[in-house]
């Protein structure tokens, strides 16, 4: 075939992008070649319309081992001990495929983590689906967690968090974020820059087939009506041979045989060794008819574009692969000598003796198309001026049922169990909690990790969701105890190339930057996807953080249930009574408009520090920070979770009590403390600072609220439970 | 006592086992599925996980795996082999204890505390145990045992169902069948009572910061029994 222009287009490049293609190898390509182009230079694999607002990111800090720019970020854990994380979307297949298109986005993070030498050992995951009454949530919903825990379960690491949600912005494109932590000795880390001349570069893991092809170009363009045409792009799952593939490379890991490993995933053969290639400053040239194919007739640009998973490449020592292969057939895993490195700078592709690309590595690279989108700021909205008579209809028990059984706000129970949280024996916190808890195996130390997300938020204004979300992953991980380190983030947005989406990325951006920042909570790896949108209907923006937080004494681990009656309940931030995009004004009052909470970096930090230094006087006997829903649904779950009860002080605030229970105020949390520690507890916060309430005391079975008002546990566990259930099996 | 635990391809509960028996006293030892001989044993443990990806049917491929013509002698001998939740399938696939184990009835993977209730204690694992109703962990999507009515005959005759699916309180009813099990059967021995198959992992169950520690219970009482 001939390459001209049109047929640049087809492969989703612009013709400009095209030309520019001609004029830096100075000839027109050959087919291989320009797939070769289209596959690098797409948004999923260049990140163009993002490079230049990642750049703000703050990523440094003197816990980061590895900022973004590997395959996974690193952060120091202490005692030679290192975590291994990273967060990355499989939004475009999952649509497609839901089974598949989850399952491998879960192969795909997991094998991120472990090319770095890190044994995975906790997946979390950030699913959003369109509205349940969308006719098709219920079924990408049970295919993506089938195939979340398909892949997870069948690989032995627990699933400790999560996240859903459902709103209809994600009724044409739902978006799929799986992440991983893996655990890896500092000293036995593995990065992908390739180095020194002629040694053997090595292709290990499954056949090559016909699968995936163009799949990153796929996550790099808008639905439309053609989407089923699309299911051959979606990669086909095993895990099985993922986990061969796991146990046989930390093997290979724990002698001294590797130079380079970097695994295949989007755009495949392609982008793994261009980019072992570029880190490295050195040339590779690869023999096609070595590579191990599950097909006949696989052609040069078939091979080299394929996603088919569980494979790697690696550059080993010379000498050491006769030591590898054994290593590999032990684990029945394919093995194959397919190149060496060269001193060239480009790549070179042979098939059947003959050349069939040869391209400067560089072209590929540093030289791919980067651009600075229009992008439209958004306007504060104004806010909404509630009346009492707006609330003087509604009963507070009524609310409480809706906003509990809400399916936003309900138990995800039914999905999480079926996920296996607890295999590899150290799990101490399971799903459920505001953070997931794994012990570091063998030792006193214990890993928190959670998702977060506020689209809502970011959708009314996007500079203050960002903020948000990355203060809400702060607080999930102080809740349990857990000093927070660093995050990871997935930035789910519409089409770059609308200035309005645009703009909401780089708002959200601009709010995590200046979040994390404050927090010294550095963003160390990290993933864009782009046109999440079904012909003109884009998704609301939702930047997904994962955070990652340490607990040195897993014993002072703190969990949400209410413990023991008698005991105090304290609210520790301070309740303005802001209503606007909170769940209670978009549910109950069904008023979509106004700003979103304003977040206060001072007190977020402030408040969790002092929380922090609770927590490590043993002050603390549960706690649970206040997000979605208000104070009252957060002491609703607490309830629940601990099978106890509280009895409600009447407000000092001078604000409206459904203000009170229902607003979204940022930088809150409720604690559970012996009353016979209060004295000091108020004097630590006093000394730092804090605002802080006498909330209630804990009673049996419970939640009274006032004299008129009461709710039982058992009242309170049947609003939350049951709606995820009925509505997966009406 | 010196325990063995198999690592089969695709096998991912071996190394919880191996934490479990070392904590409770015993000296294991990792024995490859390819391997032709078992060390010296005075326990067999198949542990959980997808053998061979559960490819072909759970179970079926990691029983003709080359160590387990090996397994089956020592267990013929009277030697004691537990299979948990992989390892129970792989038992039924050898035919060392009778039935089969079907697709969950809700055809969904479930990973949860279930409380199970002890029939038997005339048998080295169970014998000496305080307690008739312990809380374990299940996970796993094909737990659904079923076997014929002949079968159950047999089983019921000489008394093999080892624990059974119940409430905190015992009581063995529909509601608190995880899976859809035969008559809520959780566990099930040979003739012999030499070879245990269950679904639930007791060693999960062996740290109250983990999700409980009545698998501690077990595995002392079990290493007791042994000595």
């Amino acid at each position: 075939m001939l390459v001209n222009e049109k047929v640049a287009i087809e492969h989703g490049l612009k013709a400009e992008e095209y030309k520019k293609i001609c004029d830096l190898l100075k000839r027109v390509p050959n087919l291989t070649e320009l797939g070769i182009f289209s596959a690098m230079w797409n948004e999923h694999c260049s990140y163009k319309s993002s490079r230049l607002h990642l750049k703000k990111l703050p990523t440094k800090g003197d816990k980061v081992i590895q900022g973004p720019g590997e395959n996974a970020g690193v952060i120091d854990i202490e005692d030679n001990d290192a975590i291994v994380f990273k967060i990355e979307s499989h939004n475009h297949p999952s649509f497609i495929e839901p089974y598949q298109g989850a399952a491998t986005g879960v192969g795909g993070i997991m094998r991120d983590v472990f090319t770095m030498g890190a044994r995975p050992i906790a997946n979390l995951n950030s699913i959003h689906f369109g509205s349940p009454q969308n006719k098709k949530t219920k079924n990408l919903l049970r295919g993506v967690v089938h195939g979340i825990g398909g892949y997870g379960n069948c690989m032995g690491v627990p699933t400790i968090a999560g996240q859903t949600t459902f709103d209809s912005s994600y009724n044409g494109n739902i978006l799929v974020n799986a992440m991983t932590l893996g655990l890896v000795k500092k000293d036995k880390i593995f990065y992908s820059k390739a180095a020194g001349l002629n040694k053997p570069v090595i292709y290990v893991g499954s056949k090559t087939g016909r699968d995936g092809i163009h799949g990153a170009s796929m996550a790099s363009a808008s639905f439309d009506e053609k989407i089923e045409e699309k299911k051959p792009t979606v990669q086909v799952g095993d895990p099985f041979t993922e986990k061969l593939l796991l146990e046989a490379c930390l093997e290979l890991m724990a002698g001294d045989s590797i130079i380079a490993i970097q695994d295949m995933g989007a755009a495949g053969l392609t982008s793994s060794s261009i980019e072992m290639a570029s880190k490295g400053s050195l040339g590779i040239r690869i023999n096609l008819n070595e590579v191990p194919c599950r097909e006949t007739k696989m052609t040069p640009y078939e091979i080299m574009l394929s996603e088919s998973q569980e494979r790697m490449l690696i550059v080993l020592e010379n000498g050491k692969e006769n030591h590898a292969k054994k290593i590999f057939d032990k684990w029945n895993l394919d093995f194959a000598v397919i190149g060496k490195t060269t001193k060239s700078k480009n790549i070179e592709l042979f098939f059947n003796d003959e050349q069939v690309a040869n391209i400067p590595v560089n072209t590929l690279v540093e030289n791919s198309p980067m651009y600075d989108r229009k992008w439209k700021k958004a306007k504060l909205p104004k806010k909404n001026k509630f009346k009492n008579e707006d609330f003087n209809n509604l009963k507070i028990k009524d609310i409480l049922k809706k906003i509990l059984s809400n399916h936003n706000v309900c138990s995800k129970e039914w999905i999480w169990q079926q996920y296996d949280h607890t295999v590899m024996g150290d799990t101490i916190q399971k799903p459920g909690g505001d953070s997931g808890v794994v012990k570091v195996h063998g030792t006193n130390k214990a890993v928190a990790a959670s998702v977060d997300s506020s689209a809502v938020y970011c959708w009314a204004h996007p500079l203050t969701g960002g903020k948000q979300v990355v203060a809400e992953s702060w607080r999930n991980l102080i809740s349990v105890g857990a000093k927070p380190i660093a995050i990871t983030n997935c930035l789910n947005f519409g089409s770059p190339e609308n200035e309005e989406n645009m703009g909401e990325f780089v708002e959200c951006v601009q709010g995590i930057t200046e979040a994390s920042k404050y927090l010294n909570f550095p963003v160390v790896s990290g993933n864009v996807s782009f046109y999440n949108q079904t012909k003109e209907m884009g998704i609301k923006p939702t930047p997904v953080i994962g955070g990652v937080g340490l607990i040195k004494d897993y014993k002072k681990m703190v969990t949400m249930k209410f413990k023991e009656v008698s005991n105090l309940v304290l609210i520790v931030g301070k309740t303005e009574g802001h209503i606007d995009q909170s769940l209670f004004a978009r549910t109950i009052l069904d008023e979509k408009n106004g700003p979103p909470p304003e977040v206060n970096l001072f007190n977020e930090k402030n408040n969790g520090e002092s929380i922090l230094e609770l927590i490590k006087k043993d002050f603390i006997k549960s706690a649970h920070d206040i997000s979605l829903g208000g104070l009252l649904t957060a002491v609703s779950k607490m309830c629940i979770k601990g099978n106890k009860g509280i009895k409600l002080n009447k407000s000092k605030n001078l604000i409206n009590e459904i203000e009170y229970f229902f607003s979204e105020d940022q930088g809150r949390y409720i604690i559970e403390i012996n009353p016979t520690d209060f004295k000091e507890v108020s004097k630590i916060l006093d000394k730092n600072s804090v605002h802080f309430e006498e909330l209630g005391i804990i009673i049996d079975k419970e939640l009274i609220i006032n004299q008129k008002t009461k709710v039982t546990i058992d009242e309170l566990k049947s609003y939350n439970t049951n709606w995820l259930k009925n509505f997966m099996s009406s | 006592m010196k325990s063995s635990v198999i690592t089969f391809p695709g096998s991912n509960c071996d190394r919880d086992m191996d934490v479990a028996l070392k904590k409770f006293g015993f000296i294991n030892k990792m024995v490859w599925h390819d391997d032709n001989e078992l060390p010296k044993s005075d326990l067999v443990v198949l542990p959980g996980g997808f053998s061979y990806g559960d490819y072909l049917r759970c179970g079926s491929m990691a029983s003709k795996s080359r160590i387990m013509q090996s397994v089956i002698n020592f267990a013929k001998s009277g030697g004691l082999v537990m299979g948990i939740c992989n390892g129970f399938q792989i038992l039924v696939e050898t035919g060392l204890v009778p039935g089969v184990l079907l697709r969950n009835k809700y055809l969904e993977f479930i990973c949860k505390n279930v409380h199970v209730k002890i029939d038997n204690k005339e048998n080295p694992y169970f014998k000496n145990l305080d307690n008739n109703i312990f809380e374990f962990h299940i996970a796993h999507n094909e737990g659904n045992y079923f076997c014929t009515k002949d079968q159950l005959k047999e089983i019921n005759d000489n008394s093999q169902v080892a624990i059974y699916y119940c409430n905190e309180k015992g009581q063995i009813d529909d509601q608190h069948n995880p899976n859809g099990s035969l008559k809520n059967i959780a566990g099930i021995f040979n003739k012999e009572k030499n070879v245990l198959g269950m679904m639930p992992h007791p060693e999960r169950m062996i740290d109250q910061s983990l999700s409980g520690e009545d698998g501690s219970l077990f595995f002392k009482n079990l290493i007791n029994n042994i000595k």
